[in-house]
């Protein structure tokens, strides 16, 4: 279970990744943070969004058309 | 300056030269996610993109010239001949349409866009010759931008890896 979750159902790029990044903000380090979203092009930015800022993608899975990630915040 | 990126963190600069609606979200998506991304973001608005920076925007989009737009209508894509343009009315109406078509699908306005740029510490500079030009004073603008020149530009743009014309 995530610490924190964030729904941005509905949303178009780049907004998942701005809200997400809001949201990680005000995270300690190592906390989870839950994203669910539908757009499908935030598969591929939220690997390049951990990638390039260092938080770690722990999971990213589909299910009926909702695409759900976990990130850790790092330090 | 982004509060989180340190002195070792990327930069990305962008000169933005256009003011129609469609024309105002390269650059405020890329900047807001850059920023996001903990790349140093500074935006320079100059000609027709300084309008981007003023408190009320009401932004269009137009038909003429632009034989690519295809509006989606009842499963089918409507183009646009010029000679649409000449119609009365014919750019407000397509400008509602892109504004719904943007609501509906979940698309982020520049207005909340250029919000989350200001949050995010993105640099903007108003370009100094285009406000002389068009005749605009810092008080049109919304709080955040600075004045500033070619110079102030090219400056930013030598420590950037990204540097976009838009």
């Amino acid at each position: 279970m995530a610490d924190q979750v964030l729904d941005t159902k509905g949303l178009n790029c780049p907004l998942p990744i701005l809200k997400a990044k809001k949201a990680l903000n005000d995270m300690a380090t190592g906390a989870t943070l839950e994203i669910l979203a539908t757009d499908p092009g935030a598969v591929k930015d939220f690997e390049a969004f951990c990638r390039t800022t260092g938080n770690e993608l722990v999971e990213s899975t589909e299910e009926d058309k909702i695409f759900r990630f976990v990130i850790r915040r790092a330090a | 300056m982004n509060a989180e990126a340190g002195t070792n963190a990327k930069a990305m600069s962008l000169i933005v030269t256009k003011g129609s609606l469609d024309w105002a979200y390269p650059p405020f998506i890329l900047a807001t996610t850059a920023a996001a991304m903990g790349l140093n973001v500074s935006m320079f608005f100059t000609f027709y993109g300084l309008t981007l920076l003023k408190k009320k925007l009401d932004l269009q989009v137009t038909t003429l010239g632009n034989p690519a737009m295809q509006m989606p209508m009842m499963g089918m894509h409507m183009g646009m001949p010029n000679i649409v343009s000449a119609i009365p009315g014919a750019d407000a109406a397509a400008s509602a349409m892109m504004k719904n078509l943007i609501k509906k699908k979940g698309v982020a306005s520049i207005e909340e866009l250029r919000d989350m740029a200001v949050e995010s510490e993105v640099k903007m500079i108003a370009c100094q010759m285009t406000m002389d030009l068009f005749e605009y004073e810092m008080d049109d603008l919304i709080d955040g931008p600075e004045l500033g020149g070619a110079a102030t530009y090219i400056e930013d743009a030598s420590g950037a890896q990204i540097n976009l014309f838009i």
